[in-house]
C-alpha cells in the first residue's frame, strides 16, 4: 500500500437544523416525525404567489454559532435562489446565501488523539431544507414536505482536515458546539445533522492540491470516517495506477460502503445563483451582535480547558464530559453541590451515572433517578467515610432504582460504615480461629493474606466495617 | 326597487347608493352579472363568473346594513380580479394551462382586504399567461377584445381587468404591472389604472411573474375610484417582506386637492420618434390643459430611458426562469398523462402546459443566469436599473411627477403583432422605466383617436409619491370629459 506517499485534503460542507419552532421562510412547525405533509404550508409547499419571510429566530441561531467559532458576522448579507428541479425541492429553487453570506471566517477547535486541532471555516450561510421523497415497493413516490423549509445552516470548513479520524472528531465538535449552544439538537438519525465531504490526495510535501471529489449523503460519524477512508483508498488506487482522479459527485451509500458516481463535471449542475427577489437584504447590525454574544454559553472548548487546568482533571474525564452538553451540566451541578473534590465526582459519573445511561442527553431530564444534588450527597458520605467505596456503590443502585437519596437510604436501613472497634475486634478473632493454615502462612512471611483476612471480616459483616479499623486490628491481631 | 343601470357608474356613486340603502348590494351583483351573461361572450374578459359567491357575499352585506352594520368602504361594490390573485377555493389559473384545475387554499392579501372593505368579487379576469404579454393574445385561453373597437386588443397583459371596467362588467378591478399591464391595457381601454409604488401593496398571493417588478394595482373608471380602491389595497403586509410599512396616504382626498405650487417635468426621451402622431397631440393637449389648471411645465431629462426596454427584458426573464420553475407537475396544476421518468415528468408537463411566452422567457432568463454569464448580462441590468433609478432621483429634485404618454399608440388590432414578439416589446417603451425603478405612475384617458380609440396620459412620481400623482390626475380629469365616454354594448 502507498496510502503514505500521499496525503488527504479534506473539508466538509456541513448542514445543521436549527431547532427553531417554525420554518425559516414560515410559519409551520418545525417538529420532527409528523404526519407526512401535515408541517406545511402555501410558502413552503412552493405554492404560487406565496412568498417568504424571514424567521429572526433562525438568524439569531445562526449568528450564535458565527459568534462561537469567532467568524466574522456581516452587517449586510443577501438570500440567493439555487435552482434545480427534484421533487423534493418545491419552489424549484433553493433559498440559499451565495457571494453574501452571514458569516465568514472562523474556526473550530478540538482534540485528535490529545491533540488540539483547529479547522479554519470559510463561511456559514442561511438556507432551507427540503423535502423528502419516499419510494414504496410498488413503484409509486411520495414526498413528504414537513422537512421543506426547516432552517439549516451550512458550515463550511476549509480543506484543513487531513484524516477520516479528525473528520469525525471534527464533527463530534460542530455537534457538541451547536448542542451547547442550544440551537440544534444535532441529531444525526433525524438527519439534523448531515455532511458532505471534499477529499482529494496530493504527493506529501507538495503544496498544491489534487482533483477532488465530492461525496454526499454522509449522515452519521461511522459513515464519516468510513466514506472518507473509501474515498482515501479510491483515490489511491487511481494514482497507483498512474491515472488521474476524475472531478465528481459521488454518493456514499452507508449499506454497501462504497461510493458511486453520481455526476461529473461536465455535468454539474448549473444552480443560475442570482439574488432572491422576495427577500430584502438582511440587516444585522452591532447592537443584535451585541445581545447574540452575551447571551453566549460556556463553549465546550473553554469547559474543556477550565476542567484540565482548574479542576483538575485529566484530559480523557474533560474530554467525555465535554462530548454532550448535558453530561457537563450535570458535572458543573453536582461539583456545585457537593464538598468534595471535581475529580471524585468526575468518576463516580463517568463510572456509574454515564453506565446507566444510553443517551447521556437524559441526563438533563426533570425526572432523572439521581439528580446532580443527589449525586453530591452520596459521594460526599463516601469521602466523610460514612460509607465505603463499596457500599456507596450499593447505594447509588438502590438510589438509581428506587429514586431516594443517599442520606435517607443510609439513615434508614443502617447501611452506613461500622466503626465500632469493639464489633470489628471481635469478628476479626473469629475470622483468625477460622483460619489456622492462613494465620501460619502469613506468620511464615506471606504479608498479602492481609486482604484474605480483612475481605473475610467484611464479608462477615455485610461490607458494613469501616475498612481502615478493620485493616489495623487485623494486623495488630497477627502480629 | 328597480334593478339599477350600473353602466358607466363610479365606485364612489355605487358605494354611496348601498350604504344609503338606495340599492341593494345583491341587486347590483345581479346587474353586473347580467351585463356578464348578455356581453362578455363578445369580450372574454372573465374566465370564471363566481355567480353564487358574489350573490352570497352581496346577501352578507345588505345583512349588515340591515343591522345598522357598516360593511366597509367599497360597500356592495361589484369587482373583478385578474386571475393571478389567488383566491381560496376559487380556481387560479395565470392565464396558463398549466395551472389549470388549481385551487388555492389561501387567498391573496388585496383580495382579503376588498372583501374586509365590502367589495364584492364576482370573477376572476382573462390575461397573458403568467402576466407576459402586451395584448392579452397570449392568455392560454381566449382573447380579449377592446369594448371599443373588437376587432383590436385591449393591452395586456391585465386585458381582462382593464376591458370589464371599460364594458362595465364590473366597477373596478384589481391586475398587476410587471412592465406596463395595468397602465398600457387602462391607456388602450380608456379608463385609469395604477401602479402604485413597488411595495405599496402587497404582493402575497399574487402569482410571481418578476417579482422584483410585479405591482398589484387598482383600475376604475376615474382617477378617484382607483384612489378609492389602492386606499383599501395600500399598505404593510407582514407577509411580504418587500412591503413598505408607511403609513397609506389619503388618496381621493389627493384627487380634488389642486395644482397649485405644483411642477410637471415633462421628459424629451418620451417625446421621440415612433408614437403615432394623433398619440403625441392628445398628451401634449393634455400637458397643456395641466399647465393652464396651474402647474408650472419643466422639461426634464431621464438619460438612460433608452436602456429601459433591454434592461427590463433581462430583468424580468431571469426572475420569469425562476418563478416558473415550481410549475413542474408534482403538486398541483397540469401533469403529463405519461412520463416513463422524471426527466419526461418535467419536460412532458412544462412542454405542454406552457405557453409560446412563457416558454420564450423561461429560455431567455435561463441563459441570462448562466453560470460566468451573471455580470454580463443580469449583472449589468441591475447595475443599469439603478441608473435609470437615479435619472428618477434626479429628475424629481427639478419636479413633482412627470407626464408622459402611456402607449406610443392607440389599440392595435388582434394579431396584427403576434408575429413580431420584439415589436410587440416596444408597446412597453413608456412604461417599463417606471417599473424598473419601483415609482407610482397612473394612466388616464386624454383624448381620443379619429377612430374613437382611447389615448392615454401618464402619470409618473416619486418612491411613495401617489399623493402627488393622484393632485394631477384628479385635476386633470375634472377639467375634462373623456373619462365620462362610454364604449357601445356590443351586440
Amino acid at each position: 500500500m502507498s496510502v503514505d506517499r500521499y496525503e488527504a485534503v479534506i473539508g466538509l460542507e456541513v448542514h445543521v437544523h436549527l431547532g427553531t419552532r417554525t420554518k425559516i421562510f414560515s410559519a409551520s412547525s418545525t417538529t420532527f416525525g409528523e404526519e407526512p405533509n401535515s408541517c406545511t404550508d402555501p410558502v413552503c409547499l412552493g405554492l404560487p404567489g406565496a412568498l417568504p419571510v424571514l424567521n429572526r429566530a433562525v438568524v439569531d441561531a445562526a449568528v450564535r454559532l458565527g459568534l462561537a467559532v469567532g467568524s466574522h458576522i456581516r452587517p449586510h448579507c443577501r438570500f440567493a435562489r439555487k435552482h434545480y428541479f427534484y421533487p423534493d425541492l418545491p419552489k424549484g429553487f433553493q433559498i440559499s446565501q451565495f457571494d453574501e453570506p452571514l458569516c465568514e471566517g472562523g474556526a473550530v477547535e478540538f482534540r485528535l488523539a490529545g491533540e488540539s486541532r483547529k479547522v479554519r471555516l470559510t463561511r456559514i450561510h442561511l438556507e432551507d431544507d427540503a423535502g423528502k421523497n419516499i419510494h414504496d415497493n410498488s413503484g409509486v413516490s411520495f414526498v413528504d414536505f414537513n422537512r421543506a423549509g426547516v432552517p439549516l445552516v451550512e458550515i463550511v470548513s476549509d480543506p484543513d482536515i487531513r484524516s477520516s479520524d479528525e473528520a469525525a472528531e471534527y464533527m463530534r465538535a460542530l455537534r457538541a458546539l451547536v448542542r451547547t449552544l442550544g440551537i440544534s439538537d444535532g441529531n444525526m438519525e433525524e438527519g439534523s445533522l448531515r455532511c458532505d465531504a471534499n477529499v482529494s490526495l496530493r504527493l506529501r510535501g507538495v503544496e498544491k492540491l489534487g482533483t477532488k471529489a465530492e461525496l454526499k449523503n454522509i449522515n452519521s460519524f461511522k459513515n464519516v470516517r468510513e466514506a472518507i477512508e473509501h474515498e482515501i483508498r479510491r483515490q489511491t488506487g487511481v494514482l497507483d495506477r498512474g491515472e488521474a482522479v476524475v472531478q465528481e459527485t459521488r454518493l456514499w451509500d452507508p449499506d454497501r460502503g462504497i461510493s458511486q458516481s453520481m455526476r461529473s463535471k461536465e455535468h454539474a449542475h448549473d444552480y443560475r445563483y442570482f439574488p432572491e427577489p422576495d427577500l430584502p437584504p438582511l440587516a444585522v447590525d452591532q447592537a443584535w451582535i451585541d445581545r447574540a454574544k452575551a447571551s453566549l454559553p460556556e463553549l465546550p472548548e473553554n469547559r474543556f480547558r477550565r476542567y484540565t487546568e482548574t479542576s483538575g482533571l485529566s484530559a480523557q474525564d474533560a474530554g467525555v464530559l465535554t462530548s454532550e452538553r448535558e453530561i457537563a451540566d450535570y458535572f458543573d451541578a453536582a461539583v456545585k453541590a457537593c464538598a468534595a473534590p471535581a475529580k471524585k465526582v468526575a468518576n463516580w459519573i463517568i463510572n456509574e451515572v454515564l453506565a446507566r445511561v444510553s443517551d447521556p442527553r437524559a441526563l438533563a431530564a426533570a425526572d432523572l433517578p439521581v439528580p446532580p444534588a443527589a449525586l453530591a450527597e452520596l459521594v460526599d458520605l463516601v469521602e466523610n467515610g460514612t460509607l465505603s467505596g463499596k457500599l456507596g456503590k450499593d447505594v447509588f443502585s438502590r438510589m438509581w432504582q428506587e429514586k431516594r437519596r443517599a442520606g435517607e437510604i443510609v439513615a434508614s436501613e443502617s447501611v452506613a460504615v461500622v466503626s465500632d472497634a469493639g464489633l470489628i475486634e471481635e469478628t476479626c478473632k473469629k475470622v483468625v480461629a477460622a483460619h489456622p493454615d492462613e494465620v501460619a502462612r502469613y506468620k511464615g512471611g506471606q504479608s498479602k493474606l492481609l486482604g484474605f483476612f480483612v475481605g473475610k471480616v467484611m464479608k462477615e459483616m455485610g461490607g458494613k466495617a469501616n475498612p481502615k479499623t478493620a485493616n489495623e486490628l487485623m494486623q495488630k491481631l497477627l502480629g | 326597487m328597480a334593478r339599477p343601470q350600473v353602466a358607466g357608474l363610479s365606485i364612489a356613486a355605487l358605494a354611496d347608493g348601498v350604504r344609503a340603502r338606495k340599492w341593494k348590494a345583491r341587486d347590483l351583483v345581479e346587474s353586473y352579472l347580467d351585463r356578464i351573461a348578455r356581453l362578455d361572450g363578445r369580450l372574454g374578459c372573465y374566465l370564471l363568473v363566481d355567480a353564487d359567491g358574489a350573490r352570497a357575499r352581496a346577501d352578507q352585506v345588505d345583512a349588515a346594513l340591515a343591522a345598522g352594520k357598516d360593511p366597509g368602504p367599497l360597500a356592495g361594490v361589484p369587482i373583478g380580479l385578474k386571475d393571478i390573485f389567488v383566491t381560496r377555493g376559487l380556481e387560479t389559473t395565470a392565464g396558463s394551462k398549466i395551472l389549470r384545475g388549481f385551487i388555492p387554499p389561501y387567498e391573496s392579501t388585496v383580495s382579503t382586504r376588498l372583501a374586509a372593505a365590502g367589495a364584492i368579487a364576482l370573477g376572476k379576469l382573462n390575461m397573458d399567461e403568467f402576466a407576459m404579454g402586451s395584448s392579452n393574445e397570449n392568455s392560454a385561453f381566449k382573447p380579449v377584445h377592446n369594448p371599443w373597437d373588437l376587432e383590436r386588443v385591449p393591452g395586456g397583459s391585465s386585458g381582462g381587468s382593464a376591458a370589464s371596467v371599460a364594458a362595465s362588467l364590473c366597477a373596478g378591478s384589481l391586475g398587476t404591472d410587471t412592465g406596463g399591464s395595468i397602465r398600457q391595457p387602462a391607456s388602450l381601454c380608456g379608463i385609469a389604472g395604477m401602479k402604485p409604488t413597488y411595495g405599496r401593496v402587497s404582493r402575497y398571493g399574487v402569482i410571481a411573474f418578476a417579482s422584483s417588478l410585479d405591482h398589484p394595482g387598482p383600475f376604475g373608471r376615474t382617477v378617484e375610484d382607483v384612489a378609492a380602491l389602492l386606499e383599501v389595497i395600500a399598505g404593510h403586509d407582514e407577509l411580504d417582506a418587500t412591503s413598505i410599512p408607511s403609513p397609506v396616504g389619503s388618496y381621493r382626498q389627493a384627487c380634488a386637492a389642486g395644482l397649485s405650487g405644483m411642477r410637471v417635468g415633462v421628459p424629451e426621451e418620451y417625446f421621440q420618434s415612433g408614437m403615432d402622431p394623433e398619440v403625441e397631440a392628445a398628451v401634449r393637449a393634455a400637458i397643456d390643459e395641466i399647465a393652464r389648471a396651474g402647474a408650472k411645465l419643466v422639461p426634464v431629462s431621464l438619460p438612460h430611458t433608452k436602456y429601459a426596454v433591454a434592461t427590463y427584458y433581462l430583468v424580468c426573464t431571469a426572475e420569469a426562469s425562476s418563478n416558473l420553475a415550481r410549475y413542474d407537475g408534482v403538486r398541483f396544476g397540469h401533469r403529463t398523462a405519461e412520463a416513463s421518468s422524471l426527466d419526461e415528468l418535467y419536460s412532458k408537463t412544462r412542454g405542454e402546459g406552457f405557453g409560446a411566452e412563457p416558454k420564450r422567457r423561461i429560455v431567455l432568463g435561463t441563459y441570462v443566469l448562466r453560470s460566468g454569464y451573471y455580470d454580463a448580462y443580469y449583472g449589468k441590468a441591475l447595475r443599469v436599473r439603478r441608473k435609470i433609478y437615479d435619472d428618477f432621483r434626479a429628475v424629481f429634485d427639478k419636479c413633482d411627477v412627470l407626464a408622459t404618454p402611456t402607449s406610443p399608440t392607440a389599440a392595435f388590432k388582434l394579431g396584427e403583432r403576434q408575429a413580431d414578439p420584439l415589436q410587440m416589446y416596444l408597446a412597453d417603451i413608456y412604461t417599463v422605466a417606471p417599473a424598473l425603478a419601483g415609482v407610482p405612475a397612473l394612466s388616464q384617458c386624454c383624448g381620443f383617436t379619429k377612430n374613437n380609440l382611447p389615448i392615454g396620459l401618464q402619470i409618473i412620481g416619486p418612491p411613495l409619491g401617489e399623493e402627488a400623482v393622484f393632485r394631477v390626475g384628479g385635476e386633470y380629469q375634472r377639467r375634462t370629459d373623456w373619462h365620462k365616454r362610454l364604449p357601445k354594448d356590443p351586440s
